[in-house]
C-alpha cells in the first residue's frame, strides 16, 4: 500500500476527532476526541517513517503515546473535579469564563 | 488485490466505521469501548506498516492502560447518557461543512506531500533494534524529559484529585 492512503486514512480519522471534539457534549467523550486525534497523528507519523525509511517517525509516535498518557491522568483528574464541583459532565454547565 | 490491500481496506474501514461510532454513540462507555476498536484496528495497521514495537505498545499503553483509566473514570462517575441538546444555528449550519472541508484540505495536502517524493527503502525488517538504538541514544535526553512529564502528571493527577479535607 502507498503512504499516502494511510495518509487520507490518517486525515479521515483527524476529521471525525475534530467533529467529536465540536459536537460533543459529554467532558469525557470530548476528551476521548483528543485522544482520537492523537491516534490519527501518531498514524500519520508512522506512515511517513516507512515512506522516508527513517525511524525518527517512530520516535515520535513513541513520545506523543507518552505525552497522551500523562495528559490522560491529569485531564481524567480534572474532569473528576469538575463532576465533583459541579455534578454535571455536560460541559455547558461548565460556562464561568463565558460573557 | 494483494493481501496488503484487503487488510489495509478491513482494518481502515473498522477505524473509520467505529470513530463514527465514537461520535454518534450516546452512552460514554459504549463510546470508550469504539474507541479501543479504533486503536486496536490502529495497531494492526500499524503491523502492516512493519511498525510492531509501535503496534505493540499502541495495544498495551493506549488500549491497555489509557482507556482502562477512562473507563474507570466514566464508571466511578456513573456517568449517564448524554443528553440531546440543540445545537447552536451557527455550529449546526456552520459546522458540519467546515469539518468536512478541513478533512479534504488535510487529505488533500498529505496525499500531495507524499506523492511528491516516491518511496523507497520501504519494507525493512527488523525494526524493534534500531528503534531502542535510536531512543537510547540519539533521543536520550527527550527519554528522560518524558520521565519527568510522567512524574509531574502523576504528581498533578494526586493534588487534583485529592479530596479536600
Amino acid at each position: 500500500m502507498p503512504a499516502s492512503w494511510y495518509l487520507a486514512l490518517s486525515a479521515i480519522l483527524f476529521g471525525l476527532g475534530v467533529v467529536g471534539f465540536v459536537f460533543k457534549r459529554n467532558i469525557i467523550t470530548i476528551f476521548m476526541s483528543i485522544e482520537l486525534m492523537l491516534n490519527a497523528v501518531n498514524l500519520a507519523l508512522v506512515a511517513f517513517s516507512r515512506q522516508l525509511g527513517e525511524l525518527q517517525g517512530q520516535v515520535f509516535v513513541f513520545f506523543v503515546i507518552v505525552v497522551a498518557a500523562a495528559e490522560a491522568a491529569v485531564g481524567l483528574a480534572i474532569i473528576l473535579l469538575i463532576a465533583r464541583n459541579r455534578q454535571s459532565l455536560n460541559v455547558e454547565d461548565v460556562d464561568l469564563l463565558k460573557l | 488485490m494483494t493481501l496488503d490491500a484487503v487488510l489495509f481496506f478491513v482494518f481502515g474501514g473498522i477505524a473509520v466505521a467505529a470513530a463514527v461510532a465514537l461520535i454518534l454513540l450516546r452512552h460514554p462507555i459504549h463510546s470508550a469501548l469504539a474507541l479501543i476498536v479504533v486503536m486496536a484496528a490502529l495497531a494492526v495497521l500499524y503491523l502492516l506498516q512493519g511498525a510492531e514495537f509501535v503496534a505493540a505498545v499502541q495495544i498495551i499503553v493506549y488500549a491497555g492502560a489509557i482507556m482502562v483509566l477512562f473507563v474507570f473514570v466514566i464508571m466511578l462517575l456513573n456517568a449517564a447518557r448524554e443528553e440531546r441538546t440543540n445545537l447552536s444555528r451557527a455550529a449546526r449550519y456552520l459546522g458540519v461543512p467546515v469539518a468536512v472541508l478541513l478533512t479534504a484540505e488535510l487529505a488533500y495536502l498529505v496525499w500531495h506531500a507524499s506523492s511528491a517524493n516516491p518511496s523507497q527503502a520501504a519494507g525493512r525488517t527488523d525494526v524493534t533494534r534500531p528503534l531502542a538504538l535510536m531512543l537510547f541514544r540519539d533521543f536520550v535526553f527527550p527519554f528522560e524529559l518524558t520521565s519527568i512529564v510522567i512524574l509531574i502528571a502523576i504528581l498533578g493527577a494526586l493534588v487534583l484529585a485529592r479530596k479536600e479535607p
